[in-house]
């Protein structure tokens, strides 16, 4: 019955494939009862009880894509988040054509300098440092300053014996900064083995979608890989694949769902149940 | 002497009478062992892997595998690995540290295979740890980019105390076609996309991304270059001297604080 159940659950989510691409963001504005619709199954609720609701659809699970800040307040304490290093913005490396012009379309839409929000804060009282990537800039891809971001905050976790989490949105390594990005991967990979070796707790919480560069260093190396509902998870994108192999892939391939089936998350974690399943992880590796 | 483009340069990387992992470890080494598989179920052939003498070192060598003919090409996957093979490196490099030797990879890869069992397996995974790992092995790595180096499964096997380069190597964070057709869905502007992405190994010395640029004939190196093959030796040989007087953890510092810096 139960795997029935799973099963069911299992093609729903694998159905709303093609909506995944879609990856539109909702925003946290201001709150009124205009009814917005689910991307998924066309089911309608007001904006304030997908906030309530955090932003999953009741009548389908669907989970739909949200920036950092309203990720961050689904789950710290009040007032507890310290950003650090926000004011860090890419530079242009290779002196790429419309590359600065595009970072600053990104900084006006998302209100960000880049895609990754890094910072102190405490869950349930349990101090941490957390980094959250932001699909609305630039497809939270990663460029020279999520890399030395994500760096930053992995060293300031060991200097403070702080657990790390970080929440994965990105479609990969930043193309606009060639070798430069490439070389975050191995900079990024690198802090976390180091951290590691000094006994240090990375979760590495995986959303949609958590592809390329970022699958291939940092994002696949946590202690505990937590994974989000229907969240697009994988190396290569789907149609790089579909065009390698020359057929279309199957339903729920690289969804986070197939992820655990072949071994590669450790739970998947419904975003109601999100902060009280870190807040325990966070107890169990308590240093203290 | 007609200027290289970066695209020349690309084709010269690709090209079929270009040198491939055989012949170099044919023209460097003695007594070269292959070791096979990953330990975990599966032997992948786009990775070729083993031990052998460099002059009176033993080494550990590691490197893509391409082929010279369509049939080889066909068992090597054409240099491109999937999460197997990336896990036999991993497994040899572990290993060159265990016995303490040396270790050389050579990089000429279009890229970790993008297909369907390869995602199954964990690509994404078995790179990330091959990079993270690398990052801590306490015995010299040196890395040489010989042919193509893009993206990811290149990386994989890069991050070494010394990253070289052949001139008409190139390294990147795509090919060019895959570069052009995410950037502007036109695979077939890889020849402007070329000379944007700075992947020539000129370039990426200029940007402090590689310590060292081999010279070679014109026209691109041939099995029959012997004259660069001996400089290729000395100056490795050099270096491995240098690397080998180097205690464990400063090796491991040095090539951790050598990424650490990239930005």
């Amino acid at each position: 019955m139960t795997n029935q159940l799973f099963n069911e659950n299992r093609q729903k989510l694998f159905s709303m494939k093609k909506y995944r691409y879609k990856n539109s963001v909702l925003h946290e504005l201001n709150i009124d009862d205009e009814p917005i619709k689910c991307k998924a199954c066309d089911n309608s609720i007001s904006k304030k009880l997908w906030k309530e609701r955090f932003y999953v659809c009741d009548k389908c699970g669907y989970h739909h894509s949200i920036n950092a800040k309203a990720r961050l307040n689904m789950l710290i304490d009040e007032d507890s988040f310290k950003e650090i290093n926000a004011d860090l913005s890419s530079k242009d490396p290779l002196s790429f054509p419309g590359y600065k012009k595009k970072l600053k379309e990104a900084e006006s839409k998302s209100h960000l300098k880049d895609a990754l929000l890094t910072g102190f804060a405490s869950i349930g009282g349990i101090d941490l440092a957390i980094g959250v990537l932001d699909s609305s800039f630039f497809m939270g891809s990663m460029g020279s300053i999520v890399g030395e971001k994500f760096t930053l905050l992995v060293e300031e976790a060991d200097k403070h014996s702080l657990p790390l989490l970080v929440f994965s949105a990105s479609g990969g390594a930043r193309m606009q900064e060639g070798l430069f990005s490439l070389m975050q991967m191995a900079k990024t990979a690198a802090a976390i083995e180091k951290f590691s070796e000094h006994g240090g707790f990375f979760i590495s919480y995986l959303t949609h979608p958590t592809t390329g560069g970022v699958s291939a260093s940092f994002a696949n190396l946590g202690d505990i890989i937590i994974a989000e509902p229907g969240a697009l998870i994988g190396f290569a994108g789907p149609r790089v694949i579909e065009q390698t192999i020359g057929q279309t892939l199957p339903e729920g391939f690289q969804s986070a769902e197939f992820q655990e089936e072949h071994g590669f998350v450790d739970m998947i974690v419904q975003r109601k149940d999100m902060k009280k399943t870190i807040f325990n992880l966070l107890k169990l590796h308590s240093r203290k | 002497m007609k200027k290289l483009s970066a695209y020349d340069r690309v084709e010269i990387a690709r090209s079929q009478v270009r040198p491939v992992i055989t012949d170099y470890i044919e023209k460097l080494f003695c007594d070269f062992t292959e070791l096979k598989g990953d330990r975990l179920g599966k032997e992948d052939a786009s990775i070729l892997g083993g031990i052998a003498f460099f002059h009176d070192i033993p080494v550990t060598v590691i490197g893509h595998r391409k082929g010279k003919n369509l049939d080889e090409n066909l068992k090597f996957n054409f240099g491109m690995p999937g999460p197997e093979g990336y896990r036999k490196a991993l497994r040899l490099m572990e290993q060159a540290e265990k016995f303490n030797r040396p270790i050389i990879t050579f990089i000429d890869t279009p890229g970790a295979y993008p297909g369907l069992e390869a995602e199954e397996n964990g690509q994404g995974i078995a790179i990330a740890k091959s990079i993270a790992r690398m990052s801590s092995l306490k015995v010299p790595i040196v890395a040489i980019v010989t042919g193509e180096g893009n993206s990811g499964g290149a990386l994989a096997l890069a991050v070494a105390n010394e990253v070289w380069m052949f001139e008409n190597a190139v390294y990147s964070i795509l090919s060019s076609e895959g570069f052009a057709s995410i950037l502007w869905k036109d695979s077939k502007r890889a020849k402007e996309a070329s000379k944007l992405m700075k992947m020539t190994a000129g370039e990426l010395y200029q940007s402090g991304f590689v310590d060292k640029v081999l010279k070679e004939p014109e026209g691109g190196v041939l099995v029959e270059s012997e004259e660069f093959y001996k400089e290729l030796d000395e100056a490795l040989y050099e270096k491995l001297k240098e690397l080998s007087d180097m205690s464990p953890s400063k090796l491991k510092l040095s090539r951790f604080e050598k990424f650490r810096k990239m930005c």
